[in-house]
């Protein structure tokens, strides 16, 4: 289940990169299929420049990888750290799902 | 279904989780203040707390062990930083030591509990905050453990 330990510095730049939404949602499109920077970019309303530093954040978190396809960069996702990513936040909330489940049992008992 | 929304901030390293119960706000105040209450609820499946110490005043401590399947115990504390009976509790929860002692480097979760009354009950909202990432990844370590230790018959009640 562990797919690899991170470093602190690599926890933070995964949060930071995931805390924005153009991110998330560049994200959300490249795992479906590559798409080069260009594609990416006729989907939001700023400037190629702009989606560009959005893609460099992810990529320096590890979250996607870029591959050079003729004169175009194409971005896909890298599916095993953004699963450590959403396991990180999620576990911590499956831990508090089960207190509250546990406060719920116990008050209905008295 | 006791849970009714929960949501993350991956950039302010903040859980928020909101429950109801079919109880009064006094009743549910009483499973935090209760030591012997809170022990049946505060660890994961397979992992019962036993609280030794129990302070709940501001500045007060708490200390607490669970008990793993193999008898392995791990360690945590408590430090209360606010509370207003019934309604609000503040503390810093974090590991400990063989000896109970805090450990210094170790994870620490700022959390604060908020109850207020319904038309049908208690809400109650929990807001915990880490310091860093680094944090979050002790935890996931616990969730992870947590996960194998669990029945097939706590699995159900998950998903049911």
């Amino acid at each position: 289940m562990v797919v690899r330990e991170l470093s602190d510095a690599d926890a933070d730049r995964i949060f930071h990169a995931l805390a924005d939404a153009t991110r998330r949602d560049i994200i959300a499109r490249v795992a479906r299929e590559g798409l080069s920077v260009s594609a990416l970019a006729q989907h939001y309303p700023m400037s190629f420049a702009a989606v560009q530093k959005h893609v460099a954040v992810l990529h320096r978190a590890g979250l996607v990888h870029k591959e050079r396809r003729g004169r175009e960069q194409v971005v896909q996702a890298r599916p095993a750290t953004l699963r450590r990513a959403i396991e990180l936040l999620e576990a911590y909330e499956r831990i508090w799902r089960q207190r509250v489940d546990g406060i719920d049992r116990l008050l209905a008992e008295e | 279904m006791p849970v009714v929304k929960s949501y993350k901030d991956a950039e302010a390293l903040t859980l928020t989780v909101v429950a109801e119960f079919a109880a009064p706000v006094e009743r549910v105040w009483q499973v935090w203040e209760d030591p012997r209450l809170l022990e049946r609820w505060w660890g994961p499946p397979g992992w019962p707390a036993t609280f030794e110490r129990h302070e709940f005043v501001v500045g007060g401590r708490c200390a607490y062990y669970m008990t793993g399947p193999g008898g392995e115990r791990s360690r945590g504390w408590w430090r209360i930083t606010a509370i207003e009976p019934p309604r609000r509790l503040e503390f810093d929860d974090g590991f400990a030591d063989e000896s109970g002692e805090p450990q210094l480097e170790g994870t620490v979760i700022h959390g604060v509990v908020t109850l207020e009354p319904q038309e049908t009950g208690t809400r109650m909202t929990i807001v915990c905050r880490f310091d860093d990432a680094a944090a979050m990844e002790q935890m996931l370590a616990m969730g992870m453990e947590e996960g194998i230790t669990q029945s097939a018959g706590q699995i159900d009640d998950l998903l049911g």
